[in-house]
């Protein structure tokens, strides 16, 4: 029981499962899936579907937290993103196809990487701050995806575009497919290679990291990198969903909700210790509350009130600090921490 | 350093301003003043969040040259402290009017005082602020949003002349906390609450967007057994909102009809293709009329505390006709 209950992606994965049962209790068909039109068709799929632009996000917000850094700049870089690919196939003379698309998703994939390796070079060779690096992107990105669709809405009609984001493949939406693919190539480079070793030793302890030789510099660029990359896959999903690139509205705040996915899951601001899994839960928790604030019809003049009651609830849940307090005042000075502090030393070795 | 970024705004500003009374100066004097110099606008735009607003932006600025006024236009980006910022920098630049369209209602009563000590003119367009001083802002020229949720709820009564069966609707509100989504919400409950068969069964906030309309819509589907009818408080919710009901294997304007505020082209192209029902219009080409009523504001004649625009409601059978016509 213990272990079940110690596992580091325990508390998330209980209040993903509380949230969902509350909204059976209002939708009694909750859980239903169904196949309509030849795909899967059920409020459990929106979650995910409208959660994968997040879970992308936040993956590459783990990893960069991991390594003590923080980026801000990613809704801007989904802006920028979903701006460019929509420009490049509404421009182009054959929009629908398959080598219009392939090219405004490289140019996208292009564009962000220039923009992470920007924010990893002023962070790792010049040492400003995270949060003032990436803040720059987050204040003039905006305006650079303005710029770039003009201040309109850009409509595109593009078959193949609209598959990454709202198209299906084998009855599901293509969306969710390509972010378990990511999820899945990330945690296997992060947990079969050394390289979340290496992240984790950066983020845990900077100095002795340095002085047994790791290249922190290389990799907290990387990382940088790979999130704003994400940030771009994300953007392409959330403008290929609605046909249209926004460059006021896409991705906005995003960010905020990708370190919340990262903070819910489990991954400490502090730097070192990160869960990719427990950033997956996180994120589906947040959209998970979205969809509840929607079906439980909570006003919309309370809803983020609601939400951070939620949110409140759940970082205490997972304090072990908080849960100790609270099960002594019940039953006494029964058992004191629980044993997650050992935990934290298998890194700085 | 801000202080010298001041300095140097302020001469800028000065600079500009001569420059301004030395183009028009010399047919103006002789004139006797009759205020036809060259006059120095700031306009503060909420933002460019959809097709409308940038028609609404377009027609100002086009207006403005049209009228030899200086126009300094500045973006919010729906941001409620970057429009005071701009309204503090048009004070600074001492501009002869400053007209806006504020994002939010309320909040607004410290910077327009400003401007009130300053001497310069308000004119609100668009959107109107919620405060007791009514001193604060000369005139307010725009649509009135309780009107059109009015149209909108005296069309879905017409609709349902004569039947009995309960009517669900859904509502897809504005930004909330917006001048819109307040007034379309508030005209629209008005006009159906007298009848018991009408009722909104679900009423979520889309933000205006097209991505939040789809998102909210696909969740209403699936928590509502029975949707009949949804009223968005502006068109790019709804075409969110139509392909959420698409997906969900309904037809648009056949299954659960479909009710929109403000009249883009995107909207009447979907309009033409029976998707959506009727387009209650929210008329953005106030340029024209907003630049008459800042020269007879400066002039300091009296206008009207409320100038409202020309709107119309069309619906699915006039939309083809209507398609090539539409500005926006």
């Amino acid at each position: 029981m213990k272990l079940v209950t110690g596992h580091r992606l325990f508390w998330p994965a209980v209040v993903l499962i509380a949230l969902l049962l509350a909204n059976l209790a209002f939708t009694p068909d909750f859980f239903a899936i169904r196949l309509r039109d030849g795909h899967l068709y059920g409020s459990l799929i929106d979650i995910l579907h409208f959660g994968s632009p997040l879970i992308l996000v936040a993956l590459g917000m783990t990893l960069v937290i991991a390594t003590g850094g923080i980026d801000l700049s990613v809704g801007s870089t989904v802006a920028i993103a979903a701006a460019l690919a929509c420009l490049h196939i509404s421009e182009s003379d054959d929009p629908g196809s398959v080598g219009t698309v392939l090219t405004a998703v490289a140019i996208a994939l292009g564009v962000a990487l220039l923009l992470g390796a920007a924010n990893g070079v002023l962070v790792a060779r010049i040492g400003v701050q995270p949060i003032i690096a990436t803040l720059i992107l987050m204040v003039a990105g905006r305006g650079v995806a303005q710029l770039i669709t003009d201040g309109q809405i850009i409509t595109v009609t593009s078959e193949p575009f609209k598959l990454i984001g709202g198209g299906y493949w084998l009855t599901v939406p293509f969306s969710i497919l390509l972010a378990a693919a990511v999820v899945l190539f990330a945690s296997m480079l992060t947990r079969r290679t050394a390289l979340g070793l290496l992240l984790e030793s950066v983020g845990g302890n900077p100095v002795a990291s340095r002085l047994v030789g790791i290249r922190a510099a290389g990799l907290i660029g990387l990382v940088y990198v790979v999130s704003a990359l994400c940030a771009a896959l994300a953007g392409l999903m959330i403008s290929s969903n609605v046909s249209a690139a926004d460059g006021n509205n896409a991705g906005l705040w995003i960010e905020l909700d990708a370190i919340l996915a990262v903070v819910v899951g489990g991954t400490s601001l502090n730097g070192g210790r990160f869960s990719l899994g427990g950033t997956v839960l996180g994120a589906l928790v947040i959209q998970t509350l979205s969809t509840t604030v929607y079906t439980i019809g909570i006003p919309p003049e309370t809803t983020l009130v609601f939400k951070a009651v939620v949110v409140i609830a759940v970082c205490l849940v997972q304090s072990p600090v908080f849960r100790a307090k609270a099960a002594r005042r019940k039953s006494g000075a029964r058992h004191g921490n629980r044993p997650v502090a050992s935990k934290k030393l298998e890194v700085g070795a | 350093m801000s202080k010298r970024a001041a300095v140097a705004l302020v001469a800028t500003a000065m600079a500009v301003a001569l420059t301004a009374c030395g183009s028009g100066g010399g047919s103006g004097d002789k004139a006797g003043g009759s205020g036809d110099k060259a006059l120095t606008v700031g306009f503060s735009q909420v933002g460019a969040e959809s097709g409308w607003r940038t028609a609404n932006t377009k027609s100002v600025q086009d207006a403005a040259k049209k009228a030899g006024i200086t126009l300094k236009f500045s973006d919010a980006q729906q941001k409620q402290e970057n429009q005071i910022k701009a309204i503090r920098s048009f004070i600074q630049q001492k501009v002869d009017v400053i007209a806006f369209s504020p994002v939010v209602e309320s909040g607004w009563d410290t910077v327009l005082k400003e401007a009130k000590d300053a001497k310069i003119p308000v004119v609100l367009t668009d959107r109107a602020v919620d405060s007791k001083d009514e001193s604060l802002y000369a005139t307010f020229l725009g649509s009135d949003f309780v009107e059109e949720g009015k149209k909108a709820g005296d069309w879905l009564v017409k609709e349902y002349q004569g039947k009995t069966e309960p009517v669900n609707i859904v509502e897809l509100q504005g930004t909330t906390g917006s001048a819109p989504a307040n007034d379309r919400k508030s005209g629209f409950g008005d006009v159906i609450k007298g009848d018991a068969k009408f009722k909104v069964v679900a009423s979520q906030t889309g933000d205006f967007t097209r991505a939040k309309g789809k998102e909210v819509m696909q969740a209403f589907l699936k928590s509502q057994p029975k949707i009949d009818v949804l009223y968005a408080h502006n068109d790019d919710m709804a075409l969110g909102a139509i392909q959420a009901i698409e997906e969900a294997g309904k037809t648009p304007g056949k299954d659960i009809k479909i009710i929109s505020v403000d009249g883009v082209k995107d909207a009447f192209t979907a309009m033409a293709a029976s998707k959506i029902n009727v387009v209650v219009e929210c008329n953005p080409l106030l340029g024209d009329q907003l630049m008459e009523l800042i020269k007879k504001v400066k002039k300091g004649e009296t206008v009207e505390r409320r100038i409202k625009t020309v709107e119309g409601v069309f619906t699915m059978d006039q939309a083809a006709a209507a398609l090539p016509t539409r500005q926006y």
